[in-house]
Protein backbone atom coordinates (compact mmCIF):
# COMPACT_ATOMS: atom_id res chain seq x y z
CA UNK A 1 0.00 0.00 0.00
CA UNK A 2 1.27 3.80 -0.91
CA UNK A 3 1.69 5.78 2.19
CA UNK A 4 -0.93 8.57 1.39
CA UNK A 5 -3.46 6.23 0.03
CA UNK A 6 -7.03 6.41 1.64
CA UNK A 7 -7.87 3.14 3.28
CA UNK A 8 -10.89 2.33 2.56
CA UNK A 9 -13.98 1.05 5.15
CA UNK A 10 -16.15 -2.10 4.31
CA UNK A 11 -18.94 -3.54 6.27
CA UNK A 12 -16.31 -5.85 8.63
CA UNK A 13 -14.97 -2.40 9.69
CA UNK A 14 -18.16 -1.35 11.40
CA UNK A 15 -18.81 -4.37 12.95
CA UNK A 16 -15.61 -4.02 14.47
CA UNK A 17 -16.66 -0.64 15.67
CA UNK A 18 -19.90 -1.67 16.42
CA UNK A 19 -18.34 -4.33 19.06
CA UNK A 20 -16.92 -1.31 21.24
CA UNK A 21 -20.22 -0.59 21.86
CA UNK A 22 -20.97 -3.63 24.00
CA UNK A 23 -18.49 -2.10 26.26
CA UNK A 24 -21.19 0.59 26.56
CA UNK A 25 -23.61 -2.40 27.42
CA UNK A 26 -21.45 -3.79 29.95
CA UNK A 27 -21.03 -1.03 31.50
CA UNK A 28 -24.74 -0.27 31.82
CA UNK A 29 -25.35 -3.53 32.87
CA UNK A 30 -22.74 -3.99 35.25
CA UNK A 31 -23.88 -0.71 37.19
CA UNK A 32 -27.60 -1.42 36.55
CA UNK A 33 -27.74 2.08 34.46
CA UNK A 34 -30.69 0.82 32.50
CA UNK A 35 -29.76 1.98 29.59
CA UNK A 36 -29.37 -1.08 26.86
CA UNK A 37 -32.10 0.15 24.85
CA UNK A 38 -31.38 3.41 24.57
CA UNK A 39 -28.02 2.44 23.87
CA UNK A 40 -29.08 -0.12 21.31
CA UNK A 41 -31.81 2.19 19.70
CA UNK A 42 -28.89 5.14 19.66
CA UNK A 43 -26.61 2.79 17.69
CA UNK A 44 -29.32 1.60 15.19
CA UNK A 45 -30.06 5.61 14.59
CA UNK A 46 -26.67 6.49 14.07
CA UNK A 47 -26.26 3.52 11.38
CA UNK A 48 -29.35 4.26 9.77
CA UNK A 49 -29.51 7.86 9.54
CA UNK A 50 -25.48 8.12 8.58
CA UNK A 51 -26.33 6.03 5.97
CA UNK A 52 -29.22 6.89 4.59
CA UNK A 53 -27.47 10.52 4.76
CA UNK A 54 -24.69 8.66 2.28
CA UNK A 55 -26.55 7.80 0.17
CA UNK A 56 -28.52 11.06 -0.37
CA UNK A 57 -24.93 12.63 -0.55
CA UNK A 58 -23.61 10.07 -2.98
CA UNK A 59 -26.68 10.39 -5.55
CA UNK A 60 -26.16 14.26 -4.93
CA UNK A 61 -22.17 14.07 -5.67
CA UNK A 62 -22.74 12.07 -8.87
CA UNK A 63 -21.00 14.19 -11.13
CA UNK A 64 -23.03 16.87 -13.45
CA UNK A 65 -25.61 17.06 -11.02
CA UNK A 66 -27.48 20.40 -12.53
CA UNK A 67 -27.22 23.62 -10.37
CA UNK A 68 -31.04 23.49 -9.20
CA UNK A 69 -31.12 19.84 -7.15
CA UNK A 70 -28.31 21.15 -5.50
CA UNK A 71 -29.95 24.20 -4.74
CA UNK A 72 -33.13 22.48 -3.91
CA UNK A 73 -31.36 20.05 -1.18
CA UNK A 74 -29.48 23.46 0.30
CA UNK A 75 -33.01 24.53 0.60
CA UNK A 76 -34.31 22.03 3.02
CA UNK A 77 -31.30 21.79 4.86
CA UNK A 78 -31.77 25.56 5.30
CA UNK A 79 -35.64 24.67 6.50
CA UNK A 80 -34.80 22.08 8.98
CA UNK A 81 -32.26 23.49 10.83
CA UNK A 82 -34.45 26.84 10.84
CA UNK A 83 -37.16 24.25 12.61
CA UNK A 84 -34.58 23.30 14.87
CA UNK A 85 -33.85 26.73 16.15
CA UNK A 86 -37.39 27.19 17.22
CA UNK A 87 -37.51 24.13 18.79
CA UNK A 88 -34.79 24.47 20.86
CA UNK A 89 -36.10 27.96 22.42
CA UNK A 90 -38.39 28.47 25.70
CA UNK A 91 -40.40 31.33 24.14
CA UNK A 92 -42.48 31.28 21.19
CA UNK A 93 -43.97 34.29 19.42
CA UNK A 94 -46.58 34.61 16.44
CA UNK A 95 -43.94 34.46 13.82
CA UNK A 96 -41.17 33.47 15.52
CA UNK A 97 -41.01 30.23 12.64
CA UNK A 98 -40.63 33.05 9.55
CA UNK A 99 -38.34 34.74 11.58
CA UNK A 100 -35.77 31.99 11.90
CA UNK A 101 -36.33 30.98 8.28
CA UNK A 102 -35.34 34.48 7.11
CA UNK A 103 -32.35 35.09 9.66
CA UNK A 104 -31.28 31.35 8.92
CA UNK A 105 -31.53 31.77 5.06
CA UNK A 106 -30.07 35.23 4.98
CA UNK A 107 -27.43 34.87 7.52
CA UNK A 108 -25.81 31.51 6.48
CA UNK A 109 -26.48 31.76 2.75
CA UNK A 110 -24.80 34.69 2.71
CA UNK A 111 -21.90 33.50 4.38
CA UNK A 112 -21.70 30.30 1.86
CA UNK A 113 -22.18 32.84 -1.48
CA UNK A 114 -18.89 34.52 0.50
CA UNK A 115 -17.29 31.52 0.75
CA UNK A 116 -18.25 29.99 -2.59
CA UNK A 117 -17.34 32.81 -5.01
CA UNK A 118 -15.20 34.58 -2.89
CA UNK A 119 -12.86 32.54 -1.41
CA UNK A 120 -13.01 28.84 -2.44
CA UNK A 121 -14.21 29.11 -5.44
CA UNK A 122 -14.75 25.71 -6.77
CA UNK A 123 -15.12 25.64 -10.61
CA UNK A 124 -18.77 25.71 -10.49
CA UNK A 125 -20.36 26.89 -7.61
CA UNK A 126 -22.84 24.38 -6.82
CA UNK A 127 -20.10 21.68 -6.95
CA UNK A 128 -21.83 19.61 -4.44
CA UNK A 129 -18.84 18.46 -2.31
CA UNK A 130 -17.95 21.75 -1.60
CA UNK A 131 -21.22 23.32 -1.45
CA UNK A 132 -22.78 20.76 0.98
CA UNK A 133 -20.69 20.53 3.63
CA UNK A 134 -19.94 24.12 3.81
CA UNK A 135 -23.42 25.22 3.92
CA UNK A 136 -23.94 22.32 6.58
CA UNK A 137 -21.41 23.70 8.43
CA UNK A 138 -22.68 27.08 8.58
CA UNK A 139 -26.25 26.17 9.04
CA UNK A 140 -25.30 23.96 12.23
CA UNK A 141 -23.37 27.12 14.29
CA UNK A 142 -25.87 29.49 12.84
CA UNK A 143 -28.85 27.46 14.15
CA UNK A 144 -26.75 27.95 17.55
CA UNK A 145 -26.75 31.61 17.42
CA UNK A 146 -30.64 32.06 16.57
CA UNK A 147 -31.63 29.65 19.16
CA UNK A 148 -29.67 30.97 21.57
CA UNK A 149 -30.39 34.45 20.76
CA UNK A 150 -34.07 34.31 20.80
CA UNK A 151 -34.21 31.77 23.91
CA UNK A 152 -32.17 34.52 25.67
CA UNK A 153 -34.17 37.83 24.46
CA UNK A 154 -37.43 35.97 25.01
CA UNK A 155 -36.29 35.05 29.15
CA UNK A 156 -35.16 38.86 29.16
CA UNK A 157 -38.01 40.50 27.92
CA UNK A 158 -40.05 38.13 30.19
CA UNK A 159 -38.63 38.73 33.40
CA UNK A 160 -38.02 42.43 33.32
CA UNK A 161 -40.95 43.21 31.69
CA UNK A 162 -41.56 45.66 34.21
CA UNK A 163 -38.18 47.07 33.96
CA UNK A 164 -38.56 47.59 29.88
CA UNK A 165 -42.33 49.31 30.80
CA UNK A 166 -40.79 51.47 32.86
CA UNK A 167 -38.40 52.83 30.96
CA UNK A 168 -40.94 53.24 28.01
CA UNK A 169 -42.77 55.38 30.74
CA UNK A 170 -39.96 57.52 31.47
CA UNK A 171 -39.40 58.49 28.04
CA UNK A 172 -37.42 55.91 26.55
CA UNK A 173 -37.72 54.95 22.79
CA UNK A 174 -38.39 51.17 22.08
CA UNK A 175 -35.26 51.06 21.03
CA UNK A 176 -33.59 52.49 23.88
CA UNK A 177 -36.08 50.22 26.44
CA UNK A 178 -35.32 46.93 24.44
CA UNK A 179 -31.74 47.21 23.87
CA UNK A 180 -29.61 45.77 26.82
CA UNK A 181 -32.00 42.84 26.39
CA UNK A 182 -31.02 43.11 22.97
CA UNK A 183 -27.63 43.40 23.38
CA UNK A 184 -27.45 40.50 26.09
CA UNK A 185 -29.34 38.12 23.58
CA UNK A 186 -26.66 38.58 20.82
CA UNK A 187 -23.93 38.04 23.05
CA UNK A 188 -25.36 35.28 24.22
CA UNK A 189 -25.76 33.88 20.56
CA UNK A 190 -22.47 34.64 19.58
CA UNK A 191 -20.23 34.20 22.93
CA UNK A 192 -20.23 29.59 22.21
CA UNK A 193 -17.85 30.40 19.00
CA UNK A 194 -15.85 33.17 20.21
CA UNK A 195 -15.36 30.03 23.33
CA UNK A 196 -14.55 27.57 20.35
CA UNK A 197 -12.31 29.76 18.57
CA UNK A 198 -10.20 30.35 21.72
CA UNK A 199 -9.54 26.81 22.47
CA UNK A 200 -10.00 25.33 18.72
CA UNK A 201 -6.74 22.67 18.48
CA UNK A 202 -5.78 23.07 22.34
CA UNK A 203 -8.07 20.31 23.63
CA UNK A 204 -9.62 18.93 20.38
CA UNK A 205 -9.22 18.67 16.79
CA UNK A 206 -11.74 20.28 14.95
CA UNK A 207 -13.87 17.16 13.15
CA UNK A 208 -13.66 18.75 9.82
CA UNK A 209 -9.77 18.77 9.95
CA UNK A 210 -9.76 15.42 11.67
CA UNK A 211 -11.38 14.14 8.65
CA UNK A 212 -9.27 15.60 6.05
CA UNK A 213 -6.21 14.23 7.59
CA UNK A 214 -7.57 11.40 7.50
CA UNK A 215 -8.43 11.76 4.14
CA UNK A 216 -4.85 12.37 2.90
CA UNK A 217 -5.07 16.01 2.94
CA UNK A 218 -1.41 17.25 4.29
CA UNK A 219 -2.04 18.92 7.42
CA UNK A 220 -1.22 22.58 6.51
CA UNK A 221 -3.78 22.23 3.94
CA UNK A 222 -6.15 20.80 6.17
CA UNK A 223 -5.48 23.55 9.26
CA UNK A 224 -5.73 26.26 6.28
CA UNK A 225 -9.14 25.17 5.59
CA UNK A 226 -10.05 24.80 9.47
CA UNK A 227 -9.52 28.55 9.70
CA UNK A 228 -11.46 29.44 6.82
CA UNK A 229 -14.40 27.24 8.07
CA UNK A 230 -13.99 28.71 12.24
CA UNK A 231 -14.62 32.56 10.09
CA UNK A 232 -17.34 31.57 8.22
CA UNK A 233 -18.97 29.65 10.93
CA UNK A 234 -18.77 32.43 13.65
CA UNK A 235 -19.55 34.83 10.75
CA UNK A 236 -22.93 32.76 10.19
CA UNK A 237 -23.37 32.64 14.16
CA UNK A 238 -23.21 36.38 14.52
CA UNK A 239 -25.22 37.62 11.63
CA UNK A 240 -27.77 34.98 12.18
CA UNK A 241 -28.02 35.97 16.22
CA UNK A 242 -28.33 39.40 15.29
CA UNK A 243 -30.79 39.03 12.49
CA UNK A 244 -33.50 36.94 14.53
CA UNK A 245 -33.05 38.79 18.07
CA UNK A 246 -33.80 42.11 15.87
CA UNK A 247 -36.77 40.32 13.70
CA UNK A 248 -38.23 39.59 17.24
CA UNK A 249 -37.98 42.57 18.99
CA UNK A 250 -39.74 44.41 15.84
CA UNK A 251 -42.40 41.88 16.26
CA UNK A 252 -42.23 42.42 20.22
CA UNK A 253 -42.13 45.81 20.15
CA UNK A 254 -44.70 48.64 18.04
CA UNK A 255 -44.04 51.17 16.27
CA UNK A 256 -45.84 53.21 19.00
CA UNK A 257 -43.38 52.51 21.55
CA UNK A 258 -45.31 50.02 23.08
CA UNK A 259 -43.91 46.65 24.65
CA UNK A 260 -46.46 44.01 23.60
CA UNK A 261 -45.48 41.57 26.18
CA UNK A 262 -48.91 39.35 25.80
CA UNK A 263 -47.22 38.17 22.33
CA UNK A 264 -44.28 36.44 24.72
CA UNK A 265 -45.41 32.67 25.34
CA UNK A 266 -43.07 30.88 27.46
CA UNK A 267 -43.12 27.35 26.47
CA UNK A 268 -44.28 24.66 29.17
CA UNK B 1 -54.45 54.49 32.65
CA UNK B 2 -51.21 52.34 31.14
CA UNK B 3 -53.58 53.49 27.92
CA UNK B 4 -53.96 56.79 28.51
CA UNK B 5 -49.95 56.96 28.07
CA UNK B 6 -49.89 54.74 24.86
CA UNK B 7 -48.07 51.84 26.94
CA UNK B 8 -51.28 49.70 26.06
CA UNK B 9 -52.86 49.85 22.46
CA UNK B 10 -55.56 51.84 22.21
CA UNK B 11 -58.83 49.74 21.17
CA UNK B 12 -60.67 53.38 20.43
CA UNK B 13 -60.65 56.58 20.74
CA UNK B 14 -57.24 58.81 20.51
CA UNK B 15 -55.02 60.21 23.07
CA UNK B 16 -54.70 64.36 22.82
CA UNK B 17 -51.74 66.13 24.48
CA UNK B 18 -52.29 69.69 24.79
CA UNK B 19 -55.15 69.34 21.94
CA UNK B 20 -53.20 67.76 19.35
CA UNK B 21 -53.17 63.87 18.31
CA UNK B 22 -50.29 62.69 19.63
CA UNK B 23 -48.07 61.69 16.65
CA UNK B 24 -46.48 58.16 16.69
CA UNK B 25 -42.89 59.56 16.71
CA UNK B 26 -43.68 62.39 19.14
CA UNK B 27 -44.95 58.98 22.11
CA UNK B 28 -41.40 58.99 23.75
CA UNK B 29 -41.56 63.10 23.99
CA UNK B 30 -45.30 62.96 25.12
CA UNK B 31 -44.31 60.30 27.99
CA UNK B 32 -41.58 62.43 29.08
CA UNK B 33 -44.53 65.06 29.72
CA UNK B 34 -46.75 62.59 31.38
CA UNK B 35 -45.00 60.66 33.17
CA UNK B 36 -47.04 56.90 34.65
CA UNK B 37 -45.57 55.50 37.67
CA UNK B 38 -46.09 51.80 37.91
CA UNK B 39 -47.56 50.26 40.94
CA UNK B 40 -44.79 47.83 41.00
CA UNK B 41 -41.65 50.30 40.75
CA UNK B 42 -38.53 48.71 38.48
CA UNK B 43 -35.19 49.54 37.95
CA UNK B 44 -33.06 48.65 35.79
CA UNK B 45 -29.67 49.42 37.40
CA UNK B 46 -27.95 48.55 41.06
CA UNK B 47 -27.92 51.46 43.21
CA UNK B 48 -30.69 54.18 43.80
CA UNK B 49 -28.97 56.60 42.24
CA UNK B 50 -27.18 55.19 38.96
CA UNK B 51 -31.75 54.03 38.66
CA UNK B 52 -32.40 57.84 38.69
CA UNK B 53 -29.50 59.01 36.49
CA UNK B 54 -30.67 56.58 33.94
CA UNK B 55 -33.07 58.01 32.52
CA UNK B 56 -31.27 61.03 31.23
CA UNK B 57 -29.44 58.89 28.42
CA UNK B 58 -32.86 58.69 26.23
CA UNK B 59 -32.91 60.78 23.22
CA UNK B 60 -36.51 62.56 25.03
CA UNK B 61 -34.17 64.00 28.08
CA UNK B 62 -31.34 65.36 25.73
CA UNK B 63 -30.23 68.52 26.83
CA UNK B 64 -30.61 67.74 30.46
CA UNK B 65 -28.84 66.54 33.24
CA UNK B 66 -29.23 64.83 36.31
CA UNK B 67 -29.66 67.21 39.18
CA UNK B 68 -28.06 65.90 42.39
CA UNK B 69 -28.73 68.96 44.55
CA UNK B 70 -32.57 69.31 43.30
CA UNK B 71 -33.14 65.24 44.00
CA UNK B 72 -31.51 65.75 47.30
CA UNK B 73 -34.36 67.88 48.22
CA UNK B 74 -36.79 65.90 47.04
CA UNK B 75 -35.41 63.31 49.31
CA UNK B 76 -35.46 65.37 52.42
CA UNK B 77 -38.85 66.43 52.14
CA UNK B 78 -40.11 62.38 52.19
CA UNK B 79 -37.58 62.51 55.15
CA UNK B 80 -34.15 60.24 53.15
CA UNK B 81 -30.97 61.86 53.26
CA UNK B 82 -28.19 61.59 50.89
CA UNK B 83 -27.02 57.99 51.90
CA UNK B 84 -30.08 57.05 50.40
CA UNK B 85 -28.92 57.26 46.78
CA UNK B 86 -26.20 55.30 47.59
CA UNK B 87 -28.42 52.35 48.70
CA UNK B 88 -28.71 48.97 46.18
CA UNK B 89 -32.33 48.32 44.80
CA UNK B 90 -32.41 44.97 45.84
CA UNK B 91 -31.92 46.17 49.35
CA UNK B 92 -34.74 48.80 49.11
CA UNK B 93 -38.07 47.95 50.83
CA UNK B 94 -41.63 48.19 49.00
CA UNK B 95 -41.72 51.46 50.35
CA UNK B 96 -38.14 52.82 49.83
CA UNK B 97 -39.01 51.42 45.80
CA UNK B 98 -42.08 53.68 45.69
CA UNK B 99 -40.14 56.72 47.07
CA UNK B 100 -37.17 55.68 44.66
CA UNK B 101 -39.71 55.72 41.79
CA UNK B 102 -41.83 58.81 42.71
CA UNK B 103 -38.12 60.54 42.73
CA UNK B 104 -37.03 59.08 39.39
CA UNK B 105 -40.12 61.04 37.78
CA UNK B 106 -40.46 64.39 39.56
CA UNK B 107 -37.01 64.99 39.12
CA UNK B 108 -37.52 65.03 35.31
CA UNK B 109 -39.71 67.50 35.60
CA UNK B 110 -43.40 66.14 33.65
CA UNK B 111 -46.70 67.77 33.23
CA UNK B 112 -48.44 65.73 34.07
CA UNK B 113 -47.85 62.84 36.60
CA UNK B 114 -50.33 59.37 36.51
CA UNK B 115 -49.77 57.54 39.84
CA UNK B 116 -51.23 54.27 40.47
CA UNK B 117 -51.95 54.15 44.05
CA UNK B 118 -48.80 55.94 45.10
CA UNK B 119 -48.74 55.40 48.56
CA UNK B 120 -49.84 51.89 49.45
CA UNK B 121 -46.78 50.69 50.02
CA UNK B 122 -46.03 53.58 52.56
CA UNK B 123 -46.09 54.27 56.00
CA UNK B 124 -48.64 57.24 56.90
CA UNK B 125 -45.85 59.51 57.86
CA UNK B 126 -44.41 58.68 54.24
CA UNK B 127 -47.28 58.87 52.60
CA UNK B 128 -48.38 62.37 53.75
CA UNK B 129 -44.64 64.10 52.77
CA UNK B 130 -45.90 62.00 49.48
CA UNK B 131 -48.77 63.92 49.22
CA UNK B 132 -47.59 67.57 50.31
CA UNK B 133 -44.84 66.95 47.69
CA UNK B 134 -46.96 66.03 44.58
CA UNK B 135 -49.75 69.03 45.53
CA UNK B 136 -46.99 71.16 46.81
CA UNK B 137 -45.52 70.91 42.64
CA UNK B 138 -48.76 71.53 41.43
CA UNK B 139 -49.25 74.76 43.22
CA UNK B 140 -46.32 76.14 42.32
CA UNK B 141 -47.33 75.94 38.55
CA UNK B 142 -50.84 75.40 38.21
CA UNK B 143 -51.36 75.99 34.63
CA UNK B 144 -48.46 73.97 33.60
CA UNK B 145 -48.82 71.04 36.05
CA UNK B 146 -51.56 68.18 37.28
CA UNK B 147 -51.45 65.06 38.18
CA UNK B 148 -54.01 62.29 37.47
CA UNK B 149 -54.32 59.68 41.26
CA UNK B 150 -55.82 56.40 41.31
CA UNK B 151 -56.84 55.51 44.63
CA UNK B 152 -59.35 53.07 46.77
CA UNK B 153 -59.02 55.60 49.74
CA UNK B 154 -61.77 57.96 49.21
CA UNK B 155 -60.56 60.16 51.85
CA UNK B 156 -56.97 60.72 50.41
CA UNK B 157 -58.90 60.82 46.83
CA UNK B 158 -61.06 63.77 48.25
CA UNK B 159 -58.15 65.48 50.13
CA UNK B 160 -55.93 65.42 46.63
CA UNK B 161 -58.23 65.93 44.28
CA UNK B 162 -60.48 68.94 42.61
CA UNK B 163 -62.27 66.47 39.90
CA UNK B 164 -62.99 62.79 40.36
CA UNK B 165 -63.43 60.05 37.82
CA UNK B 166 -65.39 57.14 38.65
CA UNK B 167 -64.79 53.67 36.68
CA UNK B 168 -67.73 51.21 36.83
CA UNK B 169 -68.23 47.74 34.63
CA UNK B 170 -65.43 49.52 32.56
CA UNK B 171 -67.37 52.88 31.87
CA UNK B 172 -65.93 56.30 32.85
CA UNK B 173 -68.38 58.34 34.60
CA UNK B 174 -68.40 61.56 36.61
CA UNK B 175 -67.28 60.97 40.19
CA UNK B 176 -68.94 62.10 42.91
CA UNK B 177 -66.93 65.82 42.85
Amino acid sequence: MQENELILLGPWQLVLAAGLILLNGAVSLMLKLGLERRLLVASIRTVVQLLLIGLVLEWIFFPGRPWYVVTALMLVMTLIAAGAAVRRTGYRYRGIWADSIVAMGASSWLIAAVALLGIIRPDKWYMPQYAIPLLGMILGTTLNGISLGLDRLGEELDTKRDQVETLLALGATRWEAAHEAIQRAVRTGMIPLINRMMIVGLVNLPGMMTGQILGGVEPFQAVMYQIVVMFLVAAGASLGACSAVLSSYLRLFSKDHQFLAERLVKRE
Amino acid sequence: MRALVLLDPVDSGEVRWQGEVVRRDLIPAFRRQAIYLHQRPAFARDTVEAALESPFAFRAHRGRRFDRDRVLDHLRHLGRDGSFLDKRIRDLSGGEMQVAALVRAIQLDPAMLLLDEPTAALDAQTAAAVEELISGRVDEAPQRRAFLWVSHDQEQARRMTRRSLAVEDGRLTDGPW
